[in-house]
This record gives C-alpha cells, sequence and structure tokens, in this order.
C-alpha cells in the first residue's frame, strides 16, 4: 500500500514490451538502420499515444525525461530568471521546493501560498499574489502526502487570466485523474512514468504548450544538426539531449494503451473505493490521527495516519514486519506540508492505494491499526 | 506494538551506504536488517542498520573490514 511512490505490479503488456524492446532496440535517431528505427518507431508512437492521452496539440511538445525531478528541474530552472517572481504552494514536494530555492538564490522572488488545517490553498490568495513580475504559479495537481487535491482548472483560470504561466506537477495524478492541459490551462505539464501510469522506473516526461521556450538543462547529441556548436532548439529534441530511455518508453507506451483500454475512470473508483474502506475503517479509531480533507470528492486514494504519538518509522516497519503491510514513514520529502499539520518530528504513515489491492487487503490493514492501537 | 528493548542502530550518510551495509552484513553472516530512521536519531528519512546491542563488536568489524562510512553509532529504544 505504498503506491503512491510507485505501483508495485505493472501491467503484462508493460512487461513485454519492455523485454521486446531489449531485443531490439537500436538507439533512436541515430541513424535509419532497423534496429535504430524499431526504437524511433516506438519512442515517436509513445509521444503521440501521450499527446493524446494529456489532450495536447501536438506530439513534438512531449518530452521524455527519466522522472518528474528531472521535468520540473528543466521547467522551473529553464524558465525563470532574476527578477522573475513565481507562486508556488506548502502542498509541493522537494522536487518542486529545492529548485525554486535554488531559483531564489539566483534573485527570482518567490511566494509560496500557505494551506488551512484541512490541508487545502485558497484560490483567492493565490489570485491575489500575482504581481507585475509575477512569471508562473508553479503547482502540484494532488499533494503526495495528504491527497488532497488542487483545482487545476481554477488555477489555470486564474493564470491565464493574468497572462502568466502555469506549471504543473501532476505527479500522483497522471494515470488516475483525466489531465487536460487545453481545457486546465497548463503551459507546462511534468509528470512521471512509475506511479499512477503504470509504467517502468526511469520513465517521465513534459508537455510544453506551443510558444512556451524553456533554456534546456543538458545540451550534448541530438541525433541532428551534428555541425551546430549550439544544441538545436527544435522541439522536442532541444530538452531531450543524449540517448532517450527507448527500452522504459516501450513500457511506457503499453501502459498508456493498457490505461486507455481499462479505463482510468474505471481503475480510480476502484482505488478511491480502498481509500474510503480504509478510511471509514481508521478514522474512528480513538488516538488515531487522519490528515487531509475527506469531504472532497476529488482526492487522491492516499490516506495518511499517525498512532498517538508514536514515531511513523516505529509504525511503519511494525506493519512490515508483522503483518506484511508495505507503508511509507517519515516526511514524505513534503517538508511544508508536515510543517503546516505540525507533524515534523513524527512524519507520518501514508497508505496508498492501487487497482490491485484488494477489500481483503485494506480489512487487514484496518485491522493491524486496531491491534496497533489496543496494544500501546 | 512490540515490546521495546534497547537496540544497536547504525546511521549513513547516503542511501547507497546503507545498501552497502547491507550487502556486507550478508555476505560476513553479520546480524541485522534496515530499518527507517527513528525519530529520536532525525526527522530527515532515510535506513538505518539496526541490531542487537550485544552484536555491537561484528558490526563496528563489518563497517571497519569493509570501509562503509557510517554517520553515527546509537543506541536507542526500538
Amino acid at each position: 500500500m505504498d503506491n503512491a511512490a510507485t505501483t508495485i505490479h505493472k501491467p503484462e503488456p508493460v512487461k513485454a514490451a519492455v523485454l521486446a524492446a531489449m531485443d531490439s532496440f537500436g538507439n533512436a535517431g541515430r541513424g535509419a538502420s532497423e534496429p535504430a528505427l524499431n526504437a524511433s518507431r516506438v519512442i515517436y508512437e509513445t509521444r503521440e499515444k501521450l499527446a493524446r492521452f494529456f489532450h495536447g496539440e501536438d506530439a513534438s511538445r512531449i518530452v521524455f525525461t527519466a522522472n518528474s525531478t528531472e521535468s520540473l528541474n528543466i521547467a522551473i530552472k529553464g524558465l525563470f530568471s532574476s527578477g522573475d517572481h513565481v507562486i508556488t504552494t506548502v502542498l509541493e514536494h522537494n522536487s518542486v521546493l529545492r529548485p525554486l530555492y535554488e531559483c531564489r538564490e539566483r534573485g527570482v522572488e518567490l511566494t509560496i501560498l500557505d494551506c488551512d488545517e484541512k490541508g487545502n490553498i485558497s484560490y483567492e490568495e493565490m489570485e491575489a499574489a500575482v504581481k507585475d513580475n509575477t512569471k508562473a504559479v508553479v503547482c502540484t495537481h494532488a499533494s503526495n502526502l495528504t491527497g488532497n487535491m488542487i483545482d487545476l482548472e481554477r488555477v489555470g483560470e486564474i493564470t491565464r487570466r493574468k497572462g502568466i504561466l502555469l506549471v504543473a506537477d501532476a505527479s500522483q495524478t497522471a494515470g488516475v485523474y483525466p489531465v487536460d492541459v487545453q481545457k486546465m490551462g497548463i503551459d507546462v505539464l511534468c509528470f512521471t512514468g512509475h506511479k499512477g501510469m503504470l509504467g517502468p522506473q526511469g520513465t517521465g516526461g513534459m508537455y510544453v504548450r506551443p510558444g512556451v521556450v524553456i533554456r534546456p538543462l543538458l545540451s550534448g547529441g541530438s541525433g541532428v544538426d551534428t555541425y551546430n556548436p549550439r544544441h538545436p532548439d527544435l522541439m522536442p529534441a532541444a530538452l531531450e539531449a543524449g540517448t532517450l530511455n527507448g527500452h522504459g518508453i516501450a513500457g511506457l507506451g503499453a501502459a498508456v494503451s493498457w490505461l486507455e483500454e481499462k479505463g482510468p475512470d474505471v481503475l480510480r473508483e476502484t482505488e478511491l473505493s480502498r481509500m474510503r474502506q480504509f478510511y471509514e475503517g481508521v478514522s474512528r479509531i480513538p488516538g488515531v490521527t487522519v490528515y487531509g480533507d475527506f469531504s472532497a470528492d476529488m482526492r487522491c486514494p492516499i490516506v495518511s495516519l499517525n498512532i498517538g504519538d508514536y514515531d511513523s518509522s516505529e509504525v511503519s516497519d511494525e506493519l512490515s514486519v508483522t503483518y506484511g503491510i508495505v507503508t511509507r514513514p517519515g516526511a514524505h520529502c513534503a517538508p511544508l506540508m508536515h510543517r503546516a499539520l505540525r507533524t515534523i518530528g513524527q512524519g507520518a504513515v501514508r497508505f496508498s492505494f492501487s487497482h490491485y489491492n484488494t477489500e481483503e487487503e485494506v480489512e487487514t490493514a484496518v485491522q493491524a491499526i486496531k491491534e496497533l492501537v489496543n496494544d500501546q | 506494538m512490540r515490546k521495546k528493548e534497547k537496540k544497536l542502530v547504525v546511521t549513513f550518510h547516503t542511501t547507497a551506504d546503507a545498501m552497502a551495509m547491507e550487502k556486507a552484513c550478508r555476505e560476513h553472516n553479520a546480524p541485522g536488517r534496515l530499518i527507517p530512521v527513528p525519530r529520536s536519531i532525525s526527522a530527515g528519512c532515510g535506513m538505518a542498520w539496526c541490531a542487537a546491542l550485544e552484536d555491537r563488536d561484528r558490526i563496528l568489524q563489518v563497517l571497519e573490514e569493509r570501509k562503509i562510512e557510517q554517520e553515527d553509532v546509537h543506541e536507542c529504544m526500538l
């Protein structure tokens, strides 16, 4: 039950696609031999699938990266310059915060929006924070700690009206909730392949709206324009220096097809049903504190909790050793969210559900929490 | 929760060092297991090597022999 970190079980076609790629792929975009073309074709098909999946205008605006962290670093470090003002939130993961802190050291002004006691931000405060030099809002689609979501359509309405950019981190939602970059007004979408997308680790990417120019983080081999001393500025090559993870991307492409076939809405309903079952089971146990807003219809299938004053690491270890239940303790790379929830020392035990978790597994987890509470 | 007892907890600067420790201990048949770092030591996450107090010398010997750099060696109730 640690699927917000990575989904452990991948669909069979994903595994098969990776294996087949490892037996047939040359280096994509490096020559026109049959093995090189095998890789180029699958990578291009995956680009098209992802553009369709996120409702992007054009497959050439899909960039492959190793994960959300790389996507967010490319976006944040390549968009902002000294004198720019950027708005973000306390819900963010360190993969947003740390690149932004580095930008702040180089003269970028930063506003970090606070949250209420349930862990929700105020859209009015976000709008009020926009200034003349504001370049963008960088925010997550969902907190990886509480599962609370940010309404990106509402944020996109604000950023479009104010004429600023929206950089969205869909690490926890891509593959689970629909992400429509055009409808939501997302200028740069950052996603990872190994969580809700059900693809291999080492895959991820970004969508960059036509007209948005990002300074590349890396330059080097591009397979084209070799005698130009500068890295080509045409997308997607501009942001894809070096050999791509073709084997992984083949798996990601198969994962998108699998998701489209099964229907993300159907999978999500199962996940939310497991989350509700667990939440109903644990939230009324005296001594158990559950974090986040469970009154919202739209939220990620995450339940983070603590038992009394127990160290979350000890509880998670006990769940693992005694019950074989996999959870994530500690701070979840979300320092400001923990500060807002006043759980910096204790951390929290995070249960995050996927479509393959069963009702019986959830019931076992509820019973385990009850036993741990009674054993205190 | 299990009854707490005092344990030896070795912390590391990086996850790579913690994994090196697990591999080294297995190869040396040294006891213990990886656990999440207890908050009494640090709230900053990461993994630590946990063993019984009486295995202290063996654990320190593995660290020494394999030249694995530990952050600190603690004794805490777990």
